[in-house]
C-alpha cells in the first residue's frame, strides 16, 4: 500500500467517507460480475472438465476449493497487518475501517480452509485431522483472527480497541512465515509448495488453470465481502455519529 | 539504567509485601499438574509419556495467571501515566517490569518442576533438558506476555482476552521446550531445541518490551 500524500493522494481522498462510498458503490457491481462468472467458470472446469488424479481419482477436485481458501487466509491476515500500520502510523480512518471489516471474513476463509483440508484428509491421508506444522499453524491463525475480533469488542472506547487490534494484528504478523515454510523446515504430512516454485509450476496445466480461475474468483468475493462490510461499517458509525448530534441538540 | 533498577526494586517489593500471593501461580503450577495422575490414571508409563507436555503447558497456564495484572494495577492508580511522562525509556522500565514478573512466578515454577517430574515419573534422563528448558524459555513467557497485558489495559473481561491473545504467541515456547525434554528421553541430543529456545528467549527480551512499550503508549493516548 502506497503512502497517503500529504498534499492530497488517492488515499488522502479516499479518507473521506462519501467519496470512498461513491467510489465502492460504482466498483461493487463489477466486482460482484467478476465473482460470479470466475465462480462458474472456475467450478466448471474445477469439478467437470479437468482430469482426474491418478492416485486420488476424483477427490483431487476437493483441492480447487481448499487451496484458494487457504491463500486467501492469509491473505487476509496480510490484509489485517497492513491496515493496522497503516492505521497507527498514518492514522488513516479507512485502514481502522477495513480492519474491522477484514477480520471476521479472515475467520471464515481460515475456518473454510481447515474445514475442507479436513474432508480432504479423510480419504487421502485416512484422517480427519493430523497435529501436522502446516495444519496447526493455519488453525493457530484461526484463533488470531479470533482474538483480533476479541480484542476489538473488548473496549468502551472504539478508537482505542482500533489501536489495540492493530497492534496486536502487527504483532502477530510473525505466524505468516511459519506457514509458509512450515512445510520446508518440518517434514510433514502435507504436500510442500506446488503451484509457484523458482523453477516453475509443477501442476499439469489442465489442473493449474481451473486452480487459478477460482484463486481470482475467492479474491473477487474477498473484495465484494471487504467492501460491504467497510459501507456497512461506516454507515455504522455515520448513524452513530448522526444519534449523538439529535441527542446533544435535544438536551441545551 | 536507573529506571530499570528503581523498577524492578519496586516490583520485588510489591510482590514480597504481598505476601504469599505471587506463590499462588506456583500453586496452581503444581496443583494443575497433580490433577492430570487423576484424571488420566496412575499408569507410570503414561505418565512417563506425558510429563513433560504437561509441565510445559502448566507452566504456560500459571505465567498466564499473573500476567493480566502486570500492568492493570499501575495503569488504574496512574504510576503507568507518570512513567511513561518519566525522561527514562518506558521500553526499559517495562523490561524491568517482564523480569520482576519472571523472578517472582517463572524462576519459582524451574525450581517446583523436579517435584513435578518426580510425581509425574519422568525418566531420569528427562531431568536434565526439563530443567535446561525451564529455565532457558520460561523468560520468553513473562516477555511474550507482557505484549498480550499491554494491551488489554482497561479492557472489559481482561483475564480471559488475556488467555486468547497470549496461548497462540506461546506455542513456539511450548513445541521446543517439550520437544527437548522429549528428545533427550528417546535418545536424541535435546540441544538443538535448547538453542531454538535461546532463540525465542533473546528475540522476545530485545523485541517485547519494545513492542509492550508500544501498546501502553497507545492505551494512555
Amino acid at each position: 500500500m502506497a503512502s497517503p500524500n500529504p498534499s492530497g493522494g488517492f488515499w488522502h481522498r479516499l479518507a473521506n467517507p462519501a467519496r470512498f462510498q461513491r467510489l465502492s458503490a460504482w466498483l461493487m457491481p463489477w466486482l460482484v460480475l467478476i465473482t460470479l462468472g470466475c465462480f462458474g467458470a472456475g467450478l466448471y472446469y474445477g469439478l467437470y472438465a479437468s482430469p482426474i488424479d491418478y492416485q486420488q481419482k476424483d477427490t483431487v477436485r476437493i483441492m480447487y476449493v481448499h487451496v484458494p481458501a487457504a491463500w486467501l487466509a492469509m491473505m487476509s491476515y496480510s490484509t489485517l497487518a497492513i491496515s493496522g500500520f497503516v492505521a497507527l502510523v498514518w492514522r488513516h480512518p479507512l485502514a481502522d475501517v477495513a480492519g474491522a471489516a477484514t477480520a471476521p471474513i479472515g475467520a471464515v476463509f481460515t475456518f473454510l480452509a481447515l474445514f475442507t483440508g479436513a474432508i480432504w484428509g479423510q480419504p487421502t491421508w485416512g484422517t480427519w485431522w493430523v497435529w501436522d506444522a502446516r495444519l496447526t499453524s493455519v488453525l493457530i491463525l484461526f484463533f488470531m483472527f479470533l482474538g483480533y475480533i476479541a480484542i476489538r469488542n473488548a473496549f468502551d472506547d472504539q478508537a482505542r480497541a482500533g489501536r489495540a487490534a492493530s497492534l496486536l494484528a502487527i504483532v502477530g504478523v510473525v505466524i505468516l512465515p511459519i506457514i509458509k515454510f512450515s512445510v520446508d523446515w518440518w517434514n510433514t504430512l502435507h504436500q510442500p509448495a506446488s503451484v509457484s516454485k523458482l523453477s516453475g509450476s509443477s501442476m499439469d496445466p489442465a489442473m493449474l488453470r481451473p486452480l487459478l480461475i477460482m484463486a481470482v474468483a475467492y479474491m473477487a468475493l474477498f473484495g465484494v465481502l471487504l467492501l460491504l462490510r467497510m459501507r456497512l461499517e461506516l454507515t455504522r458509525r455515520r448513524v452513530e455519529a448522526l444519534q449523538m448530534a439529535r441527542a446533544g441538540a435535544a438536551t441545551p | 539504567m536507573t529506571a530499570f533498577m528503581a523498577t524492578l526494586s519496586r516490583d520485588l517489593l510489591i510482590a514480597r509485601r504481598e505476601g504469599g500471593e505471587s506463590l499462588l501461580a506456583v500453586i496452581f503450577f503444581v496443583l494443575g499438574a497433580m490433577l492430570f495422575p487423576l484424571g488420566v490414571g496412575p499408569e507410570g508409563k503414561l505418565l512417563a509419556l506425558m510429563a513433560a507436555g504437561v509441565i510445559w503447558v502448566m507452566a504456560l497456564l500459571a505465567t498466564l495467571l499473573a500476567l493480566d495484572r502486570l500492568f492493570q494495577a499501575d495503569w488504574r492508580d496512574g504510576t503507568l501515566e507518570l512513567m511513561a511522562l518519566a525522561p527514562d525509556s518506558l521500553t526499559l522500565v517495562v523490561a524491568a517490569k517482564c523480569l520482576a514478573h519472571w523472578l517472582v512466578t517463572g524462576l519459582p515454577m524451574v525450581i517446583a518442576a523436579p517435584v513435578m517430574a518426580l510425581l509425574l515419573n519422568l525418566p531420569p534422563e528427562g531431568w536434565p533438558p526439563l530443567l535446561a528448558a525451564l529455565l532457558i524459555g520460561s523468560p520468553a513467557l513473562s516477555f511474550i506476555g507482557a505484549i498480550c497485558a499491554a494491551l488489554i489495559v482497561g479492557a472489559r473481561r481482561g483475564g480471559v482476552l488475556m488467555t486468547l491473545l497470549a496461548l497462540p504467541l506461546y506455542i513456539p515456547t511450548l513445541i521446543f521446550g517439550a520437544g527437548a525434554v522429549q528428545a533427550a528421553i528417546g535418545g536424541f541430543d535435546p540441544s538443538a531445541h535448547l538453542a531454538a529456545l535461546g532463540a525465542i528467549t533473546l528475540a522476545a527480551i530485545a523485541l517485547c518490551p519494545w513492542a509492550a512499550a508500544a501498546a501502553l503508549r497507545q492505551a494512555m493516548e
